[in-house]
C-alpha cells in the first residue's frame, strides 16, 4: 500500500520510540549504570538526572533508578560522558551473550 | 482643448509637492465623473531639490495605457527656474497651456504657439499664511483659471481634505488667491 | 468605496483586509512603500498584527515560514535581488506547503544594478513550487491579495502576487476597496490541519529519506519523492480551485471573469498578443489602433503563470494565425520562459489538428526601458504581416 492516504502532505514526524526504526541494534557499546555511584540512587531522591537531560534519543527515564531503553539506545555514550559521578560506563556489546542481549 | 482626454505634465523639484498637487487634481477629476485617472510620477531616485515630474492623464473612460505622457495638453511648472534647467515644454501640443509659478511678468516669456497662465504663487502662498516655498496648492488655482476643467469648489474641497491636518484653510486660500490673480496670455 | 492611491497601497490594504497576523519584510525599491504602509497600520493599531523587522529578505521569509507553521496568516513582500536573496526559503516554503502570500513588486535583477521594472525576478522563481499571479491594475492587486489567501489556504501552496514595479507600484489610479464584512465572508480565519503546538510536538521537514518509512504510529509515511509529487499533483489540481476561488469572489464582490486569462477582442482575432501584467493593458490601446486599420488582432493577459493554465491558453489560441508573445524577462540562452511554456501547451493540445498558430517572441522593457505604445503598435503590425524572426526580437534596443 502506498502513502496516498497518509495524514500529512509534508514531512512531519513525532518524537517517540521507533520513529527512526529499532535503533538499539546499531549499538557497539552499551551504557551500564552503577547504582552505587548514581546520585538519585544513592540519595533515593529526585536529583541530578543529567543523563535523562542529555540523552539525544530520550531513552533514559527520569526515575530512581534511571532506566535505559536498550531497544532504542544507539550507544552514543553521551550519558556516560556527562554523568558527574561516572556512574555510567560504556561496555563492549560483544561482552554480552546472545541470551542477555537487550536485557539490563 | 479636448475635455474627454487630457494629459497634464507637472514639473517641480523634489519635496515641492508636485505629486500631492497632481493627486488632488486627480481625485477631483474622478469625483467629477472622469472614470479614468492615472497619475504616474517619474520613476527612480527622487532627491530633494532635483527636478522631478509627474504625468496626470484624465479620461472619461478607464485608462489602459500607463506609459509616460509624450504630448501633454498642459504643463504645470512649480518653479520658473526649471525653464532654464530642463526641456519642460518637450512634446507640448501646439496651442497647449503652460501654467507657471513666476515672479516675472507674462511679457517676459517668448513662447510661440503656447498659451500661458502665470502667477507669483510663491508670494501668494506666503500671503495666504503658508511657509515660504509651499506652492503646490496655489498652483492648482492657476491651473483651474487657465483650463476651467473641474471648477474651484471641488478643488478647494480636495485641497482641504488632503491638508486636513496641515493648515487646510491657508492652503485653500492660496488656491483661491492664485485663481483670482492668474494672468493669462494667448 | 473608491479611492485614488498607488499600487503599493492597494496591496497593503488587501493585506489589512485579510487580517494577516504576522508581517516580516525587508525594504527594497520599489516594494518599500508597501511595507512602510503595513508598519503604519500596525503601529497605529489599525491592524492587529506582529510586524517583525528583519535584517534580510532571507530572514523575512524564514519568519513567515515559522509564523505560518505556528498557524498564523503571514505576509511578506520583496523585489528583484531581495527575492533572489530569499530563494532558498522560497523553495522551502513550497515544500513545507505553507499558505504564505508574498507580493513581488517586479523589478530588474542585478548586475548591473537597476531599480526599474521588468519581470526577470519572479519569472526566475518559476520552478520553486509557488503559485504565481500577475496583476494589470490596482483593482487586480487588491483583489488578487484577497483571492490569494483563500486559494493558498485551500490548497496549502504559497502564492506570489506579482505586479509591475513603478508602473503599478508607484502610479496612482482609482480602485474599489472592498468592505471588511465582505472580505470576512470570503476569507474565513486560517485554520491549518496542524500548527506547531507544545502539547503535540512534531518535527517539520527534517531529513526525509529517499524512500518511504514507518512513522512512530506504525503508518507508512511519505519519502521525499512522495512529498514532492504531491506538490506537483496539487499544483495541477489547484487549477480547479482557482476557478472555484474566482466564482466565490465574483459571487461576493460582484466582479470577476475568466480566472486564468484576460482576453480582449480575441474571439474574432486572427492574431493574438500575449503577455503578463500591465503590459497587456497597454497592448489594448495598440489593438484598438490596429483594429481601425482593419487588422484583426486581440490581446490576452495571462493571470496565472503557475500553475500554467495550458488548456485555457490552448483553447483561446486554437486556430489563430499567429500568437505574438511579449516578455519582460528571458531564459538566457534560449527565449522568453513564457513563450516556451506557451508553445509547449499549443503542441500538447493542438499538434496535428491543423489549428497550430505561428508563434513569435518579443523582449521589451528590460530594466525599465520605456515601452512606447507606438512601438507596440508597430511591432504588432509588422508581426501580423510576416514572421519577423525565429529568435526573440528585442524592442527598443539601441545597439
Amino acid at each position: 500500500m502506498g502513502t496516498r492516504n497518509y495524514r500529512r502532505k509534508t514531512s512531519h514526524s513525532e518524537h517517540g520510540p521507533g520513529d527512526g526504526g529499532r535503533t538499539g541494534a546499531w549499538r557497539v557499546e552499551r551504557p551500564v549504570l552503577d547504582k552505587n555511584l548514581c546520585i538519585p540512587c544513592k540519595r533515593n531522591t529526585e536529583a541530578c538526572f543529567i543523563c535523562w537531560l542529555f540523552c539525544p534519543e530520550i531513552v533514559i527515564s527520569r526515575t530512581i533508578p534511571p532506566k535505559i531503553d536498550l531497544e532504542y539506545c544507539k550507544g552514543c555514550g553521551i550519558c556516560a560522558e556527562e554523568c558527574p559521578t561516572k556512574a555510567i560506563t560504556m561496555v563492549d556489546e560483544a561482552k554480552f551473550s546472545d541470551e542477555d542481549k537487550d536485557e539490563e | 482643448m479636448n475635455k474627454e482626454f487630457i494629459e497634464i505634465r507637472w514639473h517641480g523639484r523634489g519635496g515641492q509637492g508636485a505629486i500631492t498637487a497632481a493627486k488632488i487634481v486627480a481625485a477631483a477629476a474622478f469625483v467629477s465623473g472622469y472614470a479614468g485617472v492615472v497619475m504616474a510620477p517619474s520613476f527612480g531616485t527622487e532627491r530633494r531639490g532635483a527636478p522631478v515630474m509627474t504625468s496626470l492623464k484624465i479620461s472619461r473612460e478607464k485608462i489602459y495605457d500607463l506609459s509616460p505622457i509624450e504630448t501633454p495638453d498642459i504643463i504645470v511648472v512649480l518653479d520658473h527656474l526649471l525653464l532654464n534647467e530642463s526641456d519642460v515644454t518637450c512634446g507640448l501640443k501646439p496651442g497647449g497651456i503652460i501654467v507657471l509659478n513666476t515672479p516675472n511678468a507674462v511679457e517676459s516669456y517668448k513662447f510661440i504657439n503656447y498659451r500661458m497662465a502665470i502667477a507669483d504663487i510663491t508670494a501668494i502662498s506666503v500671503e495666504a499664511g503658508l511657509p515660504h516655498g509651499m506652492v503646490n496648492t496655489g498652483i492648482i488655482g492657476s491651473l483651474e483659471r487657465a483650463t476651467s476643467l473641474l471648477g474651484m469648489d471641488i478643488l478647494i474641497k480636495g485641497i482641504e481634505e488632503e491638508f486636513s491636518s496641515r493648515r487646510p484653510q491657508n492652503n485653500s486660500s492660496a488656491a483661491k488667491i492664485a485663481f483670482e490673480r492668474t494672468v493669462a496670455r494667448g | 468605496m473608491h479611492i485614488i492611491e498607488n499600487g503599493n497601497v492597494a496591496a497593503a490594504l488587501g493585506v489589512l483586509l485579510c487580517r494577516a497576523n504576522v508581517i516580516a519584510a525587508y525594504p527594497i525599491t520599489p516594494q518599500t512603500p508597501l511595507t512602510e504602509k503595513l508598519s503604519e497600520y500596525v503601529e497605529s493599531g489599525e491592524m492587529k498584527a506582529e510586524y517583525i523587522p528583519v535584517e534580510s529578505e532571507h530572514s523575512a521569509l524564514a519568519v513567515c515560514i515559522a509564523a505560518s507553521s505556528a498557524g498564523a496568516r503571514a505576509f511578506t513582500a520583496t523585489s528583484a535581488n531581495g527575492l533572489l536573496y530569499m530563494h532558498e526559503q522560497v523553495q522551502w516554503a513550497a515544500g513545507a506547503r505553507l499558505p504564505l502570500v508574498m507580493c513581488v513588486v517586479n523589478r530588474a535583477v542585478g548586475a548591473p544594478w537597476n531599480v526599474w521594472n521588468d519581470q526577470q525576478d519572479s519569472i526566475s522563481q518559476r520552478d520553486t513550487g509557488w503559485i504565481q499571479m500577475y496583476c494589470c491594475d490596482h483593482q487586480q492587486i487588491i483583489d488578487s491579495v484577497i483571492k490569494a489567501y483563500w486559494l493558498a489556504e485551500k490548497v496549502s501552496i504559497p502564492i506570489m502576487v506579482c505586479y509591475d514595479g513603478y508602473i503599478l507600484s508607484h502610479t496612482y489610479m482609482p480602485f474599489e476597496v472592498p468592505d471588511q464584512e465582505k472580505v470576512d465572508a470570503f476569507l474565513p480565519p486560517f485554520r491549518p490541519d496542524y500548527a506547531l503546538n507544545h502539547e503535540e510536538p512534531a518535527n517539520l521537514n527534517t531529513v526525509t529519506l529517499p524512500d518511504v518509512r514507518m512513522d512512530v504510529r506504525g503508518e507508512i509515511a511519505h519519502g521525499y519523492m512522495e512529498i514532492r509529487y504531491l506538490l506537483q499533483e496539487e499544483m495541477r489540481t489547484s487549477l480547479t480551485v482557482v476557478a472555484e476561488a474566482e466564482k466565490r469572489f465574483t459571487d461576493i464582490f460582484g466582479r470577476g471573469g475568466d480566472p486564468f486569462i484576460e482576453p480582449y477582442l480575441c474571439d474574432d482575432a486572427e492574431y493574438i498578443a500575449v503577455g503578463l501584467g500591465s503590459l497587456t493593458y497597454q497592448l489594448r490601446v495598440s489593438v484598438d489602433v490596429l483594429r481601425k486599420e482593419g487588422i484583426m488582432v486581440g490581446v490576452m493577459g495571462i493571470r496565472f503563470y503557475r500553475p500554467f493554465p495550458d488548456v485555457a491558453i490552448a483553447n483561446a489560441l486554437k486556430g489563430k494565425k499567429g500568437v505574438i508573445v511579449f516578455e519582460k524577462a528571458l531564459s538566457y540562452g534560449y527565449e522568453g520562459a513564457l513563450v516556451s511554456d506557451l508553445k509547449s501547451a499549443l503542441y500538447e493540445h493542438l499538434a496535428g489538428t491543423g489549428a497550430l498558430p505561428v508563434v513569435q517572441n518579443f523582449i521589451l522593457g528590460i530594466g525599465g526601458r520605456d515601452i512606447r505604445t507606438e512601438d507596440l503598435t508597430q511591432t504588432l503590425r509588422a508581426a501580423t504581416k510576416s514572421r519577423v524572426a525565429k529568435e526573440p526580437v528585442w524592442i527598443g534596443l539601441k545597439i
